[in-house]
C-alpha cells in the first residue's frame, strides 16, 4: 500500500536519529547507482511518450521489491513545488529532477534508507543512505536491489563500457559513493582548500551540502569518487574509505591544534554560535546552518552534552526553507521563514544545556595570567 | 607557398601551423594538443582559468569522425534514436544505449580522459554471462606494436610492457606511455593478486 507524503514527512529520515559508524565527522554515507533499459532513448532525450513508457515499466517492479514495502512511490507531476523541495533537502532527490515533470517519478521506502529517481539523468537512479561511515553497508543494500531488478528490466549493458548511462562519466559501474564530512576544524585552520586540492588529484570530487556547484554550508562537505570505469564497486568504496578515514584524523589533529593554539578563539566561536541562536529572532538559513556547525562541534568537544547531537541534526534539515513552509503549511516569503526559523531554532535550544568550557579554559589562563 | 607543409599542423583544424602546445595532467594521465594560433584562442586554451583538456576531447572526436566534406548532409546519427554528434557536443549526453556503438570511433581518448581504464571491470549482470580474461578484450590493440607479439606468462607480458613503456618514452609519445603505464599497473596487480 502507497504511504502519503504527510506520513512520510512525519517520519524523519532514519540517518537523522541513529548514529552510525564515526558519526562525530561522518553524518552520511551515499551510495547511487544508474541504470537504463535498453532499446529506450535516455531521458535527457526522450520524447515525453517514450519516457511515461519507461516509467510505468519500471515502477510495478520498484514498488514490489520487498525493501520497498509501505514505499512512497509518486509521479513528479503530482507533488507541489514544496514537497519536491522537501525531498530535496532530505537528500532523496536532486535539484535537477525536482525540476522534472511528465514522466518522472520518485520510489522511496518509509524509512528513507532506499530512494529511487525515475527518468533523472539516467531511467533508474538508485540510491542508498546510511548514517556515519557505512558505504559497503550502503552499496550491498542496494547491489540486492540491483540484482532482484535486473532479472525482470532489460538493463542496457556492454562488456567493454559496463553499464551504460547517459553521461560517459558513469559508465562502467555507474556508482556514484559519496560520504557527507563535517570539517570545522579543517576550515577554521584554514586547510581546507588544500584538502579538497589533495582530494580532487586522486580522483575525488569535493563539493557543497546540495552536490555540484553548491556552497559549504555548516562546514559541511561531500566527498566522492570521479571515475566509475575501469574500476569496480569494491575498489571504489575501499579507496574512498581510506581517503575518508585520513580525513577524520586530520580533522581531529586539527581540531586538536586549535585546543592546544587557540582555545579562546574556540570557545568564542561556540559560545557566540549559541548565543546568536538562542537570542535571534531572525536568521537566515546560512547564518544558522554555520552556528550550528560550531555547536554540533560543541558537541564533539565535550562542551555541550553528546545527547544534544540529534537535536542539532533535526534542527539542520527542519530549518530549510521547504521544511519550514511545510510546518507552517503555507507558502513563506524569505523573511517569514528568517522568522520562523529563529522562532523553532529558540524553542529548541531552550531545552538545550549551554556549552560548558569547564576545565581546559582555567589550565590555559591561569598559564596566561601568571 | 609550398604545398607540402613541414611544420607541423593544428590538431583541431588540420591546415594552420601549430603554434600553441599544451598538454595537461589530468588524473595521472599526460593528454597532449598542438594548436594553431585561431584555435587556441577559439578554445580558450590561452586562458588558463577556463580550460579544461577533457571538454575539448569531445570535439576533436568529432573531427576526425566527420571525414571533412560532408559536414551537414550525411553527419552520423544513430539509427535507435536520431542522435548526432553533434548532439553529443552539445550536451555531453548520448541519446540511448546503442549511441555507445554508434559513436563507439574516437570514444576511447575521452574516456582514458575521464577514467581509470576503458575497460569495465565491475559489477556484471548475470544476463551477460562474464568473459574469461580481463587482458583478452579489446584493450589489447591498444598495445604498440612491439607488445603485440607477446604471450602467455604475465610475467614475460609485464617486462615486454615495460620494454615498451621506455620505447615510448623515448619517442616522447606520452599518451601511449601513460596507456602502457596503466597497462603494467593493472598486470602488476593481477601477478600480485595471484
Amino acid at each position: 500500500m502507497a504511504m502519503r507524503f504527510s506520513t512520510l514527512l512525519k517520519n524523519p529520515a532514519e540517518w537523522m536519529q541513529t548514529p552510525g559508524p564515526e558519526s562525530d565527522i561522518v553524518i552520511t554515507s551515499r551510495v547511487r547507482l544508474a541504470r537504463n533499459l535498453t532499446n529506450r532513448p535516455f531521458p535527457g532525450w526522450a520524447r515525453k511518450e517514450d519516457r511515461i513508457t519507461v516509467m510505468e515499466e519500471v515502477r510495478p517492479p520498484l514498488e514490489s521489491l520487498t525493501e520497498m514495502k509501505d514505499s512512497f512511490s509518486e509521479e513528479m507531476t503530482k507533488l507541489s513545488a514544496i514537497e519536491k523541495q522537501v525531498l530535496v533537502e532530505r537528500h532523496l532527490i536532486s535539484r535537477e529532477h525536482a525540476a522534472k515533470g511528465i514522466g518522472c517519478g520518485t520510489v522511496m521506502n518509509r524509512k528513507q534508507t532506499i530512494s529511487v529517481m525515475i527518468n533523472e539523468e539516467d531511467h533508474l537512479r538508485m540510491q542508498a543512505i546510511r548514517p556515519g561511515l557505512q558505504l559497503l553497508a550502503a552499496y550491498r543494500s542496494l547491489d540486492q536491489i540491483d540484482s532482484t531488478l535486473e532479472g525482470e528490466l532489460p538493463y542496457a549493458f556492454d562488456h567493454q563500457y559496463g553499464y551504460l548511462t547517459a553521461c560517459p562519466t558513469n559508465l562502467g559501474t555507474g556508482m556514484r559513493s559519496s560520504a557527507m564530512l563535517h570539517l570545522p576544524g579543517l576550515v577554521l585552520s584554514e586547510q581546507i582548500n588544500q584538502t579538497i586540492q589533495g582530494a580532487n588529484k586522486i580522483g575525488l570530487a569535493v563539493r557543497g551540502l546540495y552536490g555540484e556547484g553548491t556552497e559549504a554550508l555548516a562546514n559541511l562537505f561531500q566527498i566522492s569518487n570521479q571515475n566509475t570505469l575501469g574500476t569496480n564497486e569494491k575498489e571504489i568504496i575501499e579507496h574512498l574509505n581510506r581517503v575518508i578515514m585520513q580525513l577524520i584524523e586530520n580533522e581531529k589533529n586539527a581540531r586538536m591544534k586549535i585546543l592546544e593554539d587557540r582555545p579562546t578563539m574556540m570557545q568564542d566561536q561556540i559560545g557566540r554560535a549559541y548565543a546568536v541562536l538562542k537570542y535571534a529572532h531572525i536568521i537566515t538559513s546560512k547564518e544558522a546552518l554555520n552556528f550550528l556547525s560550531m555547536i554540533r562541534l560543541g558537541c564533539d568537544l565535550g562542551f555541550v552534552p553528546d545527547e544534544e547531537r540529534e537535536t542539532i541534526n533535526v534542527l539542520l534539515t527542519e530549518i530549510q526553507p521547504a521544511h519550514l513552509q511545510i510546518s507552517a503549511k503555507r507558502k513563506l516569503t524569505a523573511e517569514e521563514r528568517d522568522i520562523l526559523r529563529a522562532d523553532i531554532i529558540r524553542t529548541s535550544l531552550n531545552r538545550l544545556t549551554p556549552p560548558d568550557f569547564g576545565t581546559i579554559i582555567t589550565d590555559r589562563e591561569h598559564e596566561d595570567d601568571e | 607557398m609550398s604545398t607540402s607543409p613541414t611544420y607541423m599542423k593544428c590538431d583541431l583544424c588540420d591546415t594552420e601551423k601549430a603554434t600553441v602546445f599544451f598538454s595537461q595532467v589530468a588524473d595521472g594521465k599526460l593528454q597532449k594538443v598542438n594548436l594553431c594560433k585561431k584555435c587556441a584562442d577559439e578554445k580558450g586554451v590561452t586562458d588558463p582559468t577556463g580550460f579544461a583538456l577533457a571538454d575539448m576531447l569531445e570535439g576533436m572526436g568529432e573531427q576526425s569522425k566527420s571525414e571533412v566534406s560532408a559536414v551537414d548532409s550525411e553527419e552520423l546519427t544513430c539509427p535507435s534514436c536520431g542522435f548526432t554528434q553533434s548532439d553529443f557536443k552539445k550536451t555531453g549526453r548520448f541519446g540511448c544505449s546503442d549511441c555507445y556503438e554508434v559513436f563507439d570511433e574516437g570514444l576511447d581518448g575521452l574516456l582514458e580522459a575521464m577514467h581509470k581504464h576503458t575497460q569495465h571491470v565491475g559489477k556484471t549482470p548475470s544476463a551477460f554471462p562474464e568473459l574469461p580474461d580481463i587482458l583478452d578484450l579489446p584493450e589489447s590493440k591498444t598495445f604498440s606494436t612491439n607488445t603485440e607479439e607477446i604471450e602467455a606468462s604475465p610475467v614475460d607480458k609485464l617486462s615486454a610492457l615495460k620494454q615498451a613503456l621506455s620505447h615510448s618514452v623515448e619517442d616522447e609519445d606520452y599518451e601511449e606511455a601513460a596507456r602502457l603505464r596503466d597497462a603494467i599497473s593493472q598486470l602488476e596487480s593481477q601477478i600480485g593478486d595471484s
